[in-house]
């Protein structure tokens, strides 16, 4: 449980971290909540000669109301997200996810920013991100750029980031209450065996979690809802075309089955929420 | 500081004991001002790093430490070859079960082959833990992979050798089997036979504090004080003594507080040896810390069995016989006491039935993993849980009730003391009325009521209710007894009581907690005996400087045997009191009363002189009769006459989502006897985390490996120790029949619910599954076994009988 040796650097603003991130884009990472990246060094998973901490940068944890979306900064913490007022009434999907992470300490903890660049397909956020059809802000050193959540996770642990970008915030356009998320695991704290986020508002989006090595969507489903199927016959193409990973929690078959009865309950839970 | 607050239990009774005192330990702990082995400071200290094997089996063909020794702050590494001259004797095993038991060569650090992953083949030492680390991470050590013996039933095949030089991976073979034509007869005439296998999975222990190790060279003398988070001090400092080859009387071995151990720190281990023998080969104090990830790996693990039990009985479903075949899972070496786990259960694989005729074999067998040792239970929760679940097969065989089925073979309460067919003799019990308590508790008619009507309203949530009678040998241990099953010591406790001139009273233990609360339940029993308040009462332990003699906790001993002799000891102090005090106001003893600490002579209390006063007059010794020796102080040694059998019934109920085969514990009650209670809190404190532990098994707990034998479930990510947020509130209830078989008729009660509980709910899950012609569930039950068992089912239409 003792990392590897490496060099601490505190970020005062987010110029400082990318500068930084320039100066060693091969070995430097960037610190927050420390939830994901703190137990991989820990084992030694991972090894970075730099640890740039972006924790303490002022102005970058909030929930705002942005017109037609909701601003939230990327050192916003799980804790609140689940207890801001504009994430329940325009982004509900987000805050009760958040209230679903591991623990309480991880929750007062851990960042959304931090779970979203870290790209953990079993995390829960980047499902709730995807169904949301949110856009992500990442900021490099030539500036700003965005970049839709479809677009954003395209391998294991792997993002669209660039070695000298930092995410600094996410924007989740306004939605209703007509979703749900179905999170399946053996005791509360766990990572989701499987997990099922769905946004009925609009065009059906459903994203699941754990069902392969990234954070995906259910577009056989989302496909059957548009072309009318009802919630049973939708939710049985949840796995289609997916192979989910075999770990000593569940095999990939086991959950392939699970993806179907969750993405069954989310869809009725969703649609029971639109009344 | 202690606290002191308290709430009656029962009422009526004067004293403290029989009352819910909060325990004076857990200030400390809660503010984090306890210190355990990690939080002491020793200046100078060297850092050992343990390079452990990665492959489960491997000829270890060159040990290379120079880019080790280049390291930043390292001091010295070593291979095991070279600590060979440090050691007297191999690690030890204190319990060789057969005369013909075969046991592998062990060393601290292996020599030429490893034999599991995390076995150490290297050593390092560095001026801090990083830096040893860091280091440990450049030894390069050249293996040839051997083929490995990983699973059990394959390992006892022989097909793959767990150690290369030997001939079979047999460990013993051990057999009970009183009257086996019996036995047979009643299978013969059996007018039904249930057969049941079982898998006892393999659990990490897990207790909070792992281990730790620091070892400091005294400045003269050659002496050594050994700091480990162990529960066994005192056979610790015996078997460092042999094993290092130093004088016993030149280490004092102390465990300062220590976060649980579960029968985990019931051993002698590499690291401990490790750091006296660098310590001494260095001069310098030598400490290691445990990893959790290494814990998994270097730390004994528990159960680990094949069971085969057979139940031989009539129509009515009268339990004539139970024979029983178990395979052992040893690991790779035998620990302290390995080979003997199984056989502590081996008396009680009939269970709380009266069973004529009964037989027991078990064959120990190495394998490529780590070794296996004492948990929490020791060979008991297995026992309880082949028969518990043989009887619910009994009881589906021939469609009675559970409840009925376990009501028709109870050992009957006008049967106490019964001779049981195994060879025991069970102390005290009444077995009906914990049962009758927990249905009624549980409301069973009414949750049988629910059972079948949510079967016919075809619900998706089905609902299954498990029942688990249990009886259990416990505080180990009657020394004759011991000496029979061939274990090298006894199983007596020490204790000193002794009153300072102030008249405050210290108590000296020679059993060592570890976070049972033994400061409080002993200055509860010792203020009732001397009349005195508890605060008054220090009691010291954990140490062996302070507490010479000595035999350990574990087996639920710490009661019924240390506490014994604690109240053994006290007696003495007032004997020895109530001689001065006859002295001085010159009567005979045998007219004096002594209550609420004073002496008073019947008939006349104002003549009457206070415990306090005889303390300081036998102090300054100015005016004591003739012949006795100054100060109020008595030793007192316990070796029981038998061992304790504490019972009860515990019914769990679950309910399972048939879609997704998730089980959820949503009701639990559990009505334990322990014998007397001093503490009603403490009891409850150990039945709620027995009763977590055991569940733990029967729902999520299992050290996996994979088909080359490496661990899977390094982390608490992956190895599934409960939390409070998946257990339902236990509803607890207690029934009292004394232990005729020590004075103060107590019986243990640490181990009790991690016995009763996992058969309770894995009962539960077959309970609930049994209609759509489930029978078998193996553990931990997780969702995927079950969703796969129920979709079996579905798929089979005729498995619905049977």
């Amino acid at each position: 449980m003792i990392p590897a040796k490496f060099e601490y650097r505190r970020a005062g603003s987010v110029d400082e971290a990318i500068g930084w991130l320039r100066e060693d884009p091969d070995d430097a990472k960037l610190l927050a909540g420390g939830h994901s990246l703190l137990p991989l060094m820990k084992l030694r998973l991972a090894t970075p000669g730099v640890l740039v901490d972006v924790g303490r940068i002022d102005g970058l944890s909030y929930v705002r109301d942005a017109g037609d979306h909701v601003a939230i900064g990327a050192l916003t913490r799980h804790r609140d997200l689940e207890t801001s007022e504009v994430a329940r009434a325009h982004a509900p999907l987000l805050a009760r996810v958040a209230a679903q992470i591991g623990d309480p300490q991880v929750r007062h903890r851990g960042t959304i920013g931090g779970s979203l660049a870290h790209g953990d397909p079993a995390s829960d956020l980047p499902a709730a991100a995807l169904a949301y059809g949110a856009t992500f802000v990442a900021q490099g050193p030539n500036g700003t750029r965005q970049i839709p959540a479809d677009e954003f996770f395209l391998g294991f642990l792997e993002t669209a980031l660039q070695p000298d970008e930092m995410l600094t915030e996410i924007r989740v356009p306004k939605s209703g209450g007509a979703s749900a998320f179905q999170k399946f695991n053996r005791r509360a704290q766990d990572w989701a065996i499987v997990g099922v986020a769905a946004v009925l508002d609009g065009t059906p989006r459903v994203a699941l979690v754990n069902m392969g090595p990234t954070p995906v969507r259910a577009r056989a489903v989302e496909e059957a809802l548009a072309s009318g199927a009802s919630a049973v016959d939708a939710a049985a193409h949840a796995a289609d075309g997916l192979e989910p990973p075999s770990d000593v929690h569940a095999s990939s078959e086991y959950r392939r089955h699970l993806a179907t009865v969750l993405v069954r309950r989310a869809l009725e839970e969703a649609s029971a929420a639109r009344g | 500081m202690s606290a002191t607050v308290t709430e009656r239990a029962g009422g009526g009774a004067r004293g403290v004991v029989g009352t819910r005192m909060l325990r004076r330990e857990d200030p400390a702990l809660l503010s984090g001002e306890a210190q355990f082995v990690h939080d002491l400071s020793v200046p100078g200290a060297l850092h050992l790093s343990v390079v452990r094997s990665p492959h489960a089996h491997a000829r270890v063909l060159e040990v290379d430490l120079s880019a080790a020794r280049e390291c930043p702050g390292v001091v010295a590494a070593f291979s095991g070859r070279d600590l060979l001259g440090e050691w007297a004797a191999p690690m030890p095993c204190a319990w060789p079960v057969t005369a013909d038991m075969q046991t592998p060569t062990h060393y601290p650090v292996a020599l030429d082959e490893a034999c599991y992953v995390g076995d150490a083949v290297a050593v390092v030492l560095a001026e801090s833990a990083a830096q040893a680390q860091d280091a440990a991470a450049s030894v390069s050590v050249s293996y040839e992979v051997l083929p490995a013996a990983v699973d059990l039933a394959d390992a006892a095949s022989d097909r793959v050798l767990a150690h290369d030089a030997s001939e079979t991976n047999r460990a013993y073979i051990w057999e009970l089997a009183p009257d086996a034509a019996a036995v047979e007869r009643a299978f013969a005439e059996a007018a039904v036979t249930v057969s049941e296998r079982y898998v006892q999975q393999r659990l990490i222990p897990a207790a909070m504090e792992p281990r730790g190790v620091c070892v400091v060279p005294q400045p003269f003398g050659g002496d050594f004080t050994v700091y480990s988070s162990t529960q066994i001090p005192h056979i610790l400092r015996t078997m460092l003594g042999i094993t290092a080859g130093v004088p016993e009387g030149r280490l004092r071995v102390v465990a300062p507080s220590v976060g649980g151990g579960f029968g985990s720190k019931l051993n002698v281990y590499a690291e401990e040896l490790l750091c006296l023998a660098l310590a001494r080969r260095m001069r310098r104090p030598v400490r290691w810390t445990e990893e959790r990830s290494e814990a998994a790996q270097a730390t004994i693990q528990g159960r680990g069995q094949i069971q085969q039990i057979e139940l031989a009985a009539d129509a009515e479903g009268h339990v004539q016989a139970v024979r029983v075949h178990l395979v052992a899972d040893m690991g790779a070496y035998l620990q302290l006491v390995t080979p003997g786990i199984p056989i502590l259960g081996a008396f009680l694989y009939h269970g709380v039935y009266d069973v004529p005729a009964y037989s027991f074999t078990c064959t120990g067998v190495f394998t490529n993993k780590t070794p296996t040792d004492a948990y929490r239970g020791a060979g008991r929760p297995e026992a309880t849980y082949a028969i518990e679940r043989a009887m619910d097969a009994l009881a589906r065989r021939i469609g009675v009730d559970p409840a009925e089925v376990r009501r028709r073979n109870f050992i009957a309460k006008d049967k106490f003391p019964y001779a049981s067919s195994g060879g025991l003799l069970f102390d005290s019990g009444d077995y009906d009325a914990a049962l009758a308590g927990a249905l009624e508790l549980a409301d069973y008619e009414g949750l049988r009521a629910e059972q079948a009507q949510r079967r016919a309203q075809g619900s998706a949530k089905l609902l299954g209710i498990g029942l688990s009678s249990y009886v259990e040998m416990c505080g180990l241990a009657p020394s004759r007894v011991l000496a029979s099953l061939n274990y090298a010591a006894g199983g007596w406790e020490a204790a000193t009581v002794r009153m300072l001139p102030t008249g405050k009273v210290q108590v000296v233990s020679g059993s060592s907690p570890h976070g049972q609360g033994h400061e409080t339940s002993w200055s509860m029993i010792v203020a009732d005996k001397l009349g005195v308040s508890p605060e008054d009462v220090d009691v010291l332990h954990s140490d062996t400087a302070v507490s010479p003699f000595g035999l350990d906790t574990y087996g639920s001993r710490s009661l019924s045997v240390g506490g014994t002799a604690i109240a053994m000891a006290a007696d003495r102090v007032v004997d020895k009191a109530r001689l001065l005090a006859a002295h001085r106001l010159e009567v005979a003893p045998e007219d004096l009363d002594l209550e609420a600490g004073t002496f008073s002579v019947r008939g006349t209390p104002s003549r009457a002189v206070a415990l306090g006063e005889l303390a300081f007059a036998a102090f300054t010794a100015h005016d004591l009769p003739d012949g006795m020796e100054p100060n109020l102080e008595a030793q007192a040694t316990y070796d029981p006459e038998n061992f304790t059998f504490p019972f009860g019934t515990h019914v769990a109920v679950v309910e399972i989502d048939s879609d997704t085969g998730r089980v959820d514990l949503v009701r639990y009650v559990a009505v334990d006897d322990c014998g007397n209670q001093v503490n009603p809190l403490i009891v409850e404190g150990q039945v709620h985390g027995g009763i977590a532990q055991g569940v733990a098994q029967a729902m999520w707990e299992e050290a996996a490996y994979d088909e080359a034998g490496n661990i899977l479930t390094t982390s608490f990510a992956d190895y599934l120790v409960p939390a409070a947020s998946e257990l339902p509130s236990f509803t607890l209830g207690h029934t009292v029949t004394p232990s005729p078989s020590n004075p103060l008729g107590v019986k243990g009660i640490g181990e009790a619910g991690t016995i009763a509980s996992t058969p309770a709910v894995v009962n539960a899950v077959v309970d609930a599954l049994a209609h759509l012609g489930v029978h078998s569930m193996e553990m931990p039950v997780t969702p995927e076994r079950v969703w796969r068992a129920v979709d079996a089912a579905r798929r089979t239409p005729t498995g619905g009988t049977s």
